[in-house]
């Protein structure tokens, strides 16, 4: 590690400053809990992109579920990361302490569970996530066919990584050197989804794990492709990423899911960047069934998050930050997820 | 008749019949057996000390403890963090109607025998059943008088700049073992809460010059008592990672769950300032204790502004410690 | 949201989609989805996220590329106690 650590310092001189974004969620908070970031040259920057699935769900997704859960018709399962978001009506937190029959699970399984054991209870599951989740919510749609629970539905939240990504890129504002691509979305993608990153954009790219020697490994080849002027594609989590990802996970997210235009917090309608259920489940979509909407997005009054999550504002910039807004009372999605940029910075790096 | 009733806390009969039958023979001892309305004991030299504590845990019955093991492990490690000797518990019951006679029997015994490993009598109690709202359930008070030793003065203000950052085991096991039987959490574990009294485990310390300061890592887990430390002294301290002693059970259910051990409740551990001229024998003696075999300095107190916890991280870099939000719950990002 | 971590594959039942496993994170066993990964066996290595099964990963890689999965046995990799400094 430590002679990893002195080719990227190396490397890295006389470069100027080298904006590198992560698009992962895990990656943020994994680059903080190990120390990482604190041993990085300091000319290299990393900037969290939108890959907290929490942080860039957009509001008007979150005051729907939440207004399912107070309409007291549906039992609410939701990953716990979803719990203390704040919408319009308080989080799903504070209803569930009023009486709103709100589950938390560590898997959609859990929700197929309870949905078995409460057959007389309309059961909503709250499906957030980018590729690595949704083949879980696929195959528990599957599932609730072939069991035949008819009062089970989804309501379908999840997100693509790459359109977010171009979409970041097509602001000529965008001024960034590489990416430290999500290692467990690209279990199931494979490489080959990020090509136009190096063929389009001469971006460097490197996909990483998690432990501290990939995420050393990967800043570090980021910081020797854009000093060899070569950028390309390299994974250094070979140990769970295949070339191809996993073709099983696509098909069966295919068979039940189909691309939609889709709203992201602050970025607005990204085209093709999110999963609607395909017709054939429409019977298993909470949006039919009980014919929501999602409202208009919006920050909270003075938040941030939504330049957060585009990296172009660090969570201290934010006049908020460690102030009105904190842990114990958040004001944005940032603040809330475990794995939100400013949760991150305020848990792992607040020294004032 | 196999269940707890209403009548069993109306004063009556009955409840004569479920202290006499069921709880008295449990817990019997000397300060105990005369049942008067209070307990009476003899004045001890040194100052008292008083503390109590409540247990509502869920489920009733988990890997390696119960709730009435917790009820004297929670109210006697309190006095002993404050260097006291516990003297006596008392013991408030809240029933739920329909409770099982049974399982109240199967508490009352871990109680009693948790007492006895303790050395710390049941000295006064009090019992009282409230209806049956959803599904069967026990709470209990205990709350706990000791006698502090003269000269003994286990504060943060005590704490200087240099000294050292025990921890007396592994951390996260008691947190860990209750998630494991969570409702709809629920995984097979060799995991088993810590839950154990510790004032067997310190008396040898407190004869110690250099003891600045105790604490049990409860709730909030080790992170939240360093972060007390901060709070309390104006000081600074720093933990290396990788003097942490954590099993590999641990590590990896804390991995699986997506929780940081750091944050995770403990019962049985105890969180040590010590100045470093004692450290070597407070070290040796812990680990001559069975509880304390994996006992580790684990860090330093730091003279530094503004006042921080940190983490020295495995591969070297920092991080800030900071009392966990909420209760650990797994999250899947 | 992407959260997952390396088990190892200890019983398997169920067929097709509804294949299951329980696999063991060295000492912690948890039912796990097998539906995304059909060719995993028994005693193979996979990586689980949020109750699923999501790759089938190589036993020799996964201990190089996971720290923690190093060293095993109960207490073994505790640390030795930094020494006091005097």
């Amino acid at each position: 590690m430590k002679a990893t650590l002195d080719a990227l310092q190396r490397d890295a001189e006389g470069l100027g400053e080298l904006r590198l974004m992560e698009v992962c969620g895990t990656h943020t908070v994994a680059l903080f809990r190990t120390g990482v970031r604190d041993l990085l040259p300091s000319n290299v920057r990393l900037i969290s992109g939108p890959g907290c699935p929490v942080c860039v769900t957009s509001q008007g997704y979150i005051d729907a579920a939440i207004e399912a859960a107070a309409s007291g018709e549906v039992t609410l399962c939701t990953y716990g990361d979803m719990l203390r978001v704040p919408g319009q009506r308080g989080s799903l937190e504070a209803l569930k302490a009023r009486g709103a029959r709100v589950v938390v699970c560590y898997s959609i399984r859990d929700a197929l569970k309870y949905a078995q054991a409460h057959p007389k209870e309309q059961v909503m599951f709250l499906a957030v996530g980018f590729e690595t989740t949704t083949p879980a919510s696929a195959l528990a749609v599957l599932e609730a066919a072939r069991l035949g629970l008819e009062r089970f539905t989804i309501l379908s939240g999840h997100k693509l990584v790459m359109p977010a990504i171009e979409a970041l890129l097509a602001d000529p504002q965008a001024d960034l050197h590489g990416f430290l691509l999500p290692g467990h979305v690209s279990v199931i993608l494979g490489a080959s989804p990020y090509r136009p990153l190096v063929d389009e954009h001469g971006l460097a790219c490197v996909i990483a794990g998690f432990e501290p020697q990939q995420l050393i490994d990967g800043v570090a080849r980021l910081v020797a492709q854009i000093k060899a002027g070569a950028p390309a594609l390299e994974n250094v989590y070979r140990a769970a990423v295949r070339p191809d990802g996993n073709p099983h996970a696509r098909a069966i997210t295919q068979q039940v899911f189909v691309a939609e235009d889709t709203e992201w917090r602050a970025m607005g309608v990204i085209p093709n960047s999110g999963l609607a259920l395909r017709d054939e489940y429409a019977h298993f979509d909470a949006f039919k069934r009980f014919s929501l909407s999602l409202g208009a997005d919006y920050d909270p009054p003075g938040c941030l998050c939504g330049q957060v999550i585009q990296g172009r504002v660090q969570p201290p910039q934010c006049p908020h930050f460690g102030k009105g807004c904190t842990l114990t009372q958040p004001i944005g999605p940032c603040m809330v997820s475990s794995e939100g940029t400013c949760a991150a910075w305020f848990k792992y790096a607040r020294r004032a | 008749m196999s269940q707890v009733l209403m009548a069993h806390g109306g004063g009556g009969e009955l409840t004569r019949q479920l202290l006499v039958e069921r709880v008295l023979p449990r817990l019997a001892n000397p300060l105990l057996n005369p049942l008067l309305d209070s307990a009476i004991l003899e004045r001890p030299s040194g100052r008292v000390c008083l503390t109590t504590d409540s247990f509502v845990v869920q489920p009733l019955f988990f890997p390696g403890g119960d709730i009435g093991r917790l009820a004297v492990c929670g109210t006697v490690n309190d006095l002993t963090c404050l260097g006291a000797r516990p003297l006596g518990l008392s013991l408030a019951l809240i029933l739920e109607e329909g409770l099982e006679l049974e399982t109240l029997e199967r508490v009352i015994d871990s109680l009693a025998r948790t007492a006895e490993e303790a050395g710390v009598p049941i000295i006064t109690g009090d019992t009282k059943v409230i209806e049956r709202q959803r599904g069967d359930g026990i709470l209990i008070n205990t709350t706990g008088i000791g006698v502090l030793p003269e000269g003994l003065d286990l504060r943060p203000a005590r704490i200087n700049a240099g000294d050292l950052v025990i921890l007396t085991g592994v951390p996260a096991e008691h947190g860990l073992a209750i998630l494991s039987v969570r409702e709809g959490l629920g995984f097979e574990t060799a995991l088993a809460s810590d839950a154990a009294p510790l004032n067997g485990l310190a008396a040898p310390l407190l004869a110690l010059p250099g003891l600045r300061f105790m604490r049990d890592p409860t709730r909030g887990g080790v992170a939240g008592v360093l972060a007390d430390l901060v709070e309390e002294t104006g000081l600074s301290v720093e933990i290396e990672e990788r003097a942490l002693p954590l099993s590999p059970i641990v590590r990896h259910a804390s991995e699986m769950l997506g929780l940081d051990p750091l944050n995770v409740a403990n019962e049985g551990k105890l969180v040590i300032v010590i100045a470093p001229a004692d450290a070597s024998t407070a070290l040796a003696r812990l680990r001559a204790h069975p509880l304390g075999r994996h006992a580790a300095i684990i860090g330093q107190i730091k003279p530094s502004t503004p006042p921080l916890a940190e983490l020295i991280t495995a591969i070297g870099g920092r991080r800030i410690i900071q009392r966990p939000m909420a209760e650990a719950t797994p999250r899947i990002c | 949201m992407c959260l997952a971590v390396p088990g190892q594959v200890k019983e398997v039942y169920g067929e097709g989609l509804e294949r299951l496993a329980k696999v063991d994170f060295q000492g912690s066993r948890v039912e796990v989805s097998l539906a995304m990964v059909p060719d995993a066996q028994l005693d193979a290595w996979v990586l689980v996220h949020a109750g699923y099964a999501i790759e089938v990963l190589d036993e020799r890689e996964a201990r190089e590329t996971w720290d923690y999965l190093k060293t095993a046995g109960l207490y073994d990799e505790i640390p030795p106690a930094l020494e006091p400094k005097p």
